[in-house]
């Protein structure tokens, strides 16, 4: 599977979006921190978080007997990077075709 | 409107540790993905200074910690703000190298909840270094530089 592939599953999952949402509100929580606000039990909050490191979007830092989660957006900036960026070039070529037409333009 | 003061970013890139310390600390690179330039000699105790390529100062600090090419700790303080400690932030950038790749982990700490530098670095980070991947990766960096 791919990094791109990695990263859509990780964020195809309605309850991982929330701990993502949750983490670019506050970095830094603990898996008990993060359980305790969701409805869900230790063990799925666990495996979400374990789907979201493998994709790079959460990085994980140990303070102490603790271990701190963070967002890491970068992934996800790089795929609106790749993706926005070629529907942008298409979006603006067909408007400039419509635009040659509505003036008579030759095509 | 974040309430963070420490965030934190990981990329991989396909290239090597030594290239991506120079494309950290060497302007003639920097101008090219980054749109601005980190100035300094690299030692530890040494200043450091962000520059736009017109050499307009656009962030201030002191090289903490310098270990080419695998870490470089900075602090980082708004020009206006740099005599006061208690506005200095922390950045730290990890070079890891991997097999065929690098892992970079780029922190940012000590950063004030919800202040301007906070909110500007924070848009700032994901794009620098999404255009520095790109940059090593393909030669092509992501055009979003700073100004």
């Amino acid at each position: 599977m791919s990094d791109s592939d990695l990263v859509f599953k990780a964020l195809g999952d309605a309850s991982r979006r929330r701990i993502l949402d949750r983490l670019r509100e506050e970095g830094g929580l603990t898996l008990g921190q993060l359980c305790d606000e969701h409805d869900m039990t230790r063990q799925a909050v666990s495996k979400h978080l374990a789907i979201l490191e493998a994709a790079n979007l959460v990085v994980t830092v140990r303070r102490g007997r603790e271990k701190l989660h963070f967002l890491n957006p970068v992934p996800i900036h790089d795929i609106a990077m790749r993706w926005i960026g070629s529907f942008q070039t298409n979006h603006l070529e067909a408007l400039s075709r419509l635009k040659h037409a509505l003036q008579g333009d030759p095509p | 409107m974040t309430t963070a003061t420490e965030l934190h970013y990981t990329t991989y890139i396909r290239s090597t540790a030594e290239k991506v310390w120079q494309a950290i600390t060497t302007p003639e690179f920097a101008k090219q993905y980054w749109g601005n330039v980190n100035v300094s000699d690299w030692k530890a105790g040494s200043v450091w200074k962000h520059q736009t390529p017109d050499g307009e100062t656009r962030v201030v600090g002191t090289v903490r910690e310098a270990i080419p090419p695998r870490r470089l700790v900075l602090s980082w303080a708004a020009p206006d703000e740099a005599g006061d400690p208690g506005r200095h932030s922390l950045v730290t950038f990890a070079i890891e190298a991997l097999d065929g790749m690098v892992r970079l982990d780029v922190t940012h700490g000590d950063l004030i909840a919800g202040s301007q530098m906070a909110q500007a670095v924070s848009g700032g980070w994901p794009r620098v270094l999404s255009s520095l991947k790109s940059f090593l990766e393909t030669g092509i960096p992501l055009g979003l530089g700073c100004h």
